[in-house]
């Protein structure tokens, strides 16, 4: 590229405690185009890109805007300089309304006498915000309140936020992990369109099949040190995750063929009225039954709904072929039923804990001796094992779980579950924001678990994910089983035209054979 | 079609979107169901007794909740950012006696002896009474900012930093006094509490007609300015409004210092009315002010919250009072019946707010969520 970049980094640097996050990194932008900054967790892109967003400040180096060199020392003055952040947890107040969003701190105010009052002129600014969407692209209304917009809306107000602060580079932290393929689709139209407006953007995100369909380069880091950079069109998949980890993809879809036993869950009809509808399924011991299907299919509601923690209208559960009413996580995990769910930060562990404490929680019970004293010698063993038998890296047992990374914080998740002996364990998006290594080591460990003889249950999003591991695959739309593909029929064509909708519903009858 | 017919059209489904949505924001808006309550006890209560109604109940009524709801603006802008102020009575009380300290008989610098209906006593000149308004609102936002000072800068949770206040302001009013309640207040100082403005006939208590030009004040601060917005923002959500270059320590500051005026200018009111400032004045009243705010649909998480909902939440809490007295309860069991109507108007509240319960109310009133999506693709033209 011959043009002159508009963004530069020369040579930054960045230590933290114990730690080199960044060394001596080069790393460049040039107008109107978008580049992929890939690497495993731990790699150092997130703390490039909090020193570009002005929330760290480097050590050492340089960055020039335009070829002057800039030094932001906040976020609000990186983001005058023109650089904008749209965070994976986007940074959008619930309570008001997407013009106020947009606008925020920098609402556009009457002036003369009433100057001193700072009072917002609301026509203007929701007129201004409205054109913001339009060149988004987005369906949005500038006066509805943000908490009203689906997840995807909610990103492109974040987009129009961008360009109300007239950014030149947008950074994208992990922009489609909540999106479905459709809204996804409509996130790349906009990606397009802003690049055809010779805007920038830094693409950050772990679905390597978006990176190769959406951007035009791609730079790799790797413990902190930029490792390599390639042309997309002229880049393999293959090759970028062997420049991510050293390894090969073959390793990081590990399925073994496990004999299917007998079924272990048998669900009926559930329903839950507007959520699920008439969802019928059946789960093999050994068997990793996948669920896929766009965000809102229904495929969460459906599993809280087999767990206990919704209550369903009418439907029919059997559990080794016994008829079960489960009214509540509790009995549903006395029954063994386990759930692993999405939001690991919110709903799977108490995060200002420590490993231990996260991992004996379901069954303190079992370490508590006479007078409600907890065993602390026995709990510690118990946890240490499962620290050994699914390779969590901690430095100790009294770690803070905050402190861990994310495929580590998953696993101490699933031995919190695993104590139990589930023979259900259900998944829900088991590797979302984890990094290719820790991905691979806990695809691994569902293989061993349904060797063991757990039914597990899979929900993802990621198609490569459901292709590789799954035995048969459930898929949804609004709220109904929509087909079930044996692991032989399945395509990723297939499971896109009935995730969509676009074939009929089939009968329940159908379904169960 | 031609031209002019289609922006015709156009205007009217315009004209009609925005109809609907006026009607939506009506019946969905945070003080619809509070107002009703209040609209209920003010039904019964008419029809209950003879009293209510009369002229001077109201002006009872009128009169007392405003100093509650005065100071319960300010506390609504502390709980809108997810805070809480315990120290509004301790605040109230410290703020009246600075007040009455400069215009008080017994304590002024400026007191000369005067014959009061026959008696030699000492009193102070009306043109110190700006000075004690003053330093009632004074003291007021002083102790705010030092609420906010800590809950901001010291990072103290808003809870124990106004906990402490709580305490603080309370041991300077017995301190200051030894005890002792400051009296022989300037008359022309408790008029503002004790007089009328006849209005239309009405005789309208100068603390009401105080605490509606403050509502509207505060309604347009909170929702139309820029330190209104980013109170809000702080409160959706602290880390976003910290990242979108909000100044939020700044915002924080600002919510308790208006919470502390607020407050003073309560205190001052309420000292003025009583004729006297004691320094167990206004214990406890931290309860019903944040009360008030809860009933009118703040949330504990904060984002939530309006000025005119605690006025008629702190409006409940005055009428439900009187009622009781009306009806010749015992006053024994007046605390229990407030608390049950606490819990019972945020009920309520949360109920009207349940998605399910909108649903019924929606399809009763036939506004099916189909129709307004549909209306809303058919609207103005992108």
């Amino acid at each position: 590229m011959d043009k002159e970049p508009v963004l530069r980094v020369e040579s930054i640097t960045k230590r933290f405690p114990g730690v080199l996050a960044l060394d001596n990194v080069d790393f460049e932008v040039y107008p109107g185009e978008v580049v992929a900054l890939l690497g495993e967790n731990g790699a150092g892109k997130s703390t490039l890109m909090k020193i570009l967003a002005g929330a760290y400040h480097a050590d050492s180096g340089r960055i020039f805007l335009r070829g002057e060199e800039v030094r932001p020392q906040n976020t609000a003055e990186s983001q005058a300089l023109g650089i904008a952040t749209i965070y994976q947890e986007f940074t959008l107040t619930l309570n008001q309304t997407a013009a106020a969003n947009i606008f925020i701190s920098r609402e556009p105010r009457y002036g003369g006498f009433l100057t001193p009052f700072k009072i917002i002129n609301r026509r203007k600014m929701e007129t201004e915000a409205q054109k913001l969407l339009d060149t988004v692209g987005a369906h949005v209304s500038a006066s509805t309140l943000v908490e009203a917009l689906s997840v995807a809306e909610r990103q492109q107000v974040e987009i129009a936020k961008a360009l109300a602060v007239d950014a030149q580079v947008i950074i994208m932290d992990e922009p489609t992990s909540a999106l479905g393929s459709d809204e996804t689709q409509v996130l790349f139209e906009i990606i397009r369109n802003l690049r055809a407006q010779g805007l920038s953007i830094i693409f950050i995100s772990h679905r390597l099949e978006e990176v190769m369909e959406i951007t035009d380069r791609i730079v790799v880091l790797r413990d902190g040190e930029r490792v390599g950079t390639l042309m997309t069109a002229d880049a393999s998949i293959d090759e970028i995750v062997h420049l991510m980890v050293g390894r090969d993809l073959s390793d990081v879809f590990q399925k073994e063929f496990v004999e299917r036993g007998d079924v272990i869950l048998r669900v009926e009809n559930l329903t839950r009225e507007g959520r699920v509808e008439d969802v019928s399924f059946d789960l093999h011991k050994g068997e990793i039954l996948g669920f896929a299907g766009l965000v809102g299919a229904g495929r969460t509601e459906t599993m809280r709904l087999i767990f206990g923690a919704d209550r369903r209208d009418s439907g029919k559960i059997w559990l080794n072929g016994k008829e079960v009413d489960i009214r509540s996580p509790q009995e549903a995990l006395a029954m063994g039923i386990g759930l692993v769910p999405e939001d690991r930060g919110n709903q799977g562990l108490i995060l200002e804990n420590t490993v231990m404490f996260n991992m004996i929680l379901p069954t303190l019970k079992r370490f508590t001796g006479a007078g409600g004293w907890v065993n602390r010698r026995d709990s510690r063993r118990a946890a240490g094992e499962y620290v050994n038998r699914l390779r969590v890296r901690t430095p100790s047992m009294e770690q803070t779980v905050k402190n861990l990374s994310g495929g580590n914080q998953q696993k101490v998740v699933l031995a919190k579950w695993l104590m139990l002996n589930p023979s259900v364990l259900i998944m829900d998006e088991p590797t979302r924001g984890i990094d290719v290594g820790a991905k691979a080591e806990i695809h691994a460990l569902m293989t061993e678990l349904a060797k063991a003889g757990i039914g597990i249950i899979m929900i993802s999003s990621e198609m490569p994910e459901i292709l590789a591991m799954s035995d048969r695959i459930v898929v949804m739309h609004e709220g109904r089983v929509a087909g079930i593909l044996s692991r032989a029929e399945a395509t990723q064509e297939r499971i896109m035209t009935y995730a969509s909708g676009q074939n009929n519903v089939m009968k329940p009858e159908e379904v169960l054979v | 079609m031609t031209r002019d017919t289609a922006s015709e059209l156009d205007q009217r489904a315009s004209f009609r979107t925005a109809s609907r949505n006026w009607w939506r924001s009506i019946i969905s808006g945070q003080e619809i169901g509070v107002f009703v309550i209040l609209v209920l006890m003010i039904a019964v209560l008419t029809s209950r007794t003879d009293t209510f109604t009369s002229s001077q109940n109201i002006r009872n009524v009128a009169l007392s909740f405003s100093w509650i709801a005065i100071a319960a603006f300010g506390q609504t802008l502390v709980i809108i950012t997810a805070g809480i102020d315990l120290s509004t009575g301790s605040v109230m009380a410290l703020s009246g006696l600075a007040a009455a300290f400069f215009i008080s008989g017994d304590q002024s610098p400026w007191a000369v002896s005067a014959v009061e209906n026959g008696r030699d006593v000492m009193a102070v000149d009306g043109q110190y009474v700006p000075i004690a308004l003053l330093a009632g609102c004074a003291m007021g936002t002083f102790l705010g900012a030092v609420n906010g000072a800590l809950i901001a800068w010291a990072g103290l949770p808003p809870f124990i930093a106004t906990l402490g206040m709580m305490s603080i302001a309370r041991g300077f009013c017995y301190g200051w006094t030894k005890g002792w309640p400051f009296r022989q207040l300037n008359g022309e100082f408790r008029t503002i509490g004790q007089g009328d403005l006849p209005i239309l006939g009405y005789d309208i208590p100068y603390p009401t007609i105080i605490m509606i030009i403050l509502a509207i004040i505060m309604t347009i601060f909170l929702t139309r300015t820029v330190w209104g917005y980013r109170i809000y923002a702080l409160g959706g959500n602290e880390q976003a409004a910290q990242l979108s270059g909000i100044n939020t320590s700044r915002v924080k500051l600002l919510a308790y210092s208006t919470a502390g005026l607020m407050a003073g200018i309560g205190g001052t009111l309420m000292t003025a009315r009583l004729g006297v400032a004691a320094p167990t004045a206004a214990q406890g009243y931290e309860l019903d002010v944040i009360a008030a705010v809860f009933i009118g649909g703040a949330s504990v998480k904060g984002g939530k919250g309006t000025i005119v909902g605690t006025l008629i939440g702190a409006a409940i809490m005055q009428v439900l009072r009187n009622g009781l007295n009306l009806l010749g309860a015992d006053a024994y069991w007046q605390p229990a019946a407030i608390g049950f109507t606490i819990v019972l108007a945020i009920m309520f509240d949360r109920a009207r707010q349940d998605p399910q319960v909108t649903a019924f109310v929606r399809r009763a009133f036939r506004l099916g969520r189909a129709r307004a999506e549909a209306a809303e693709q058919a609207g103005p033209a992108r």
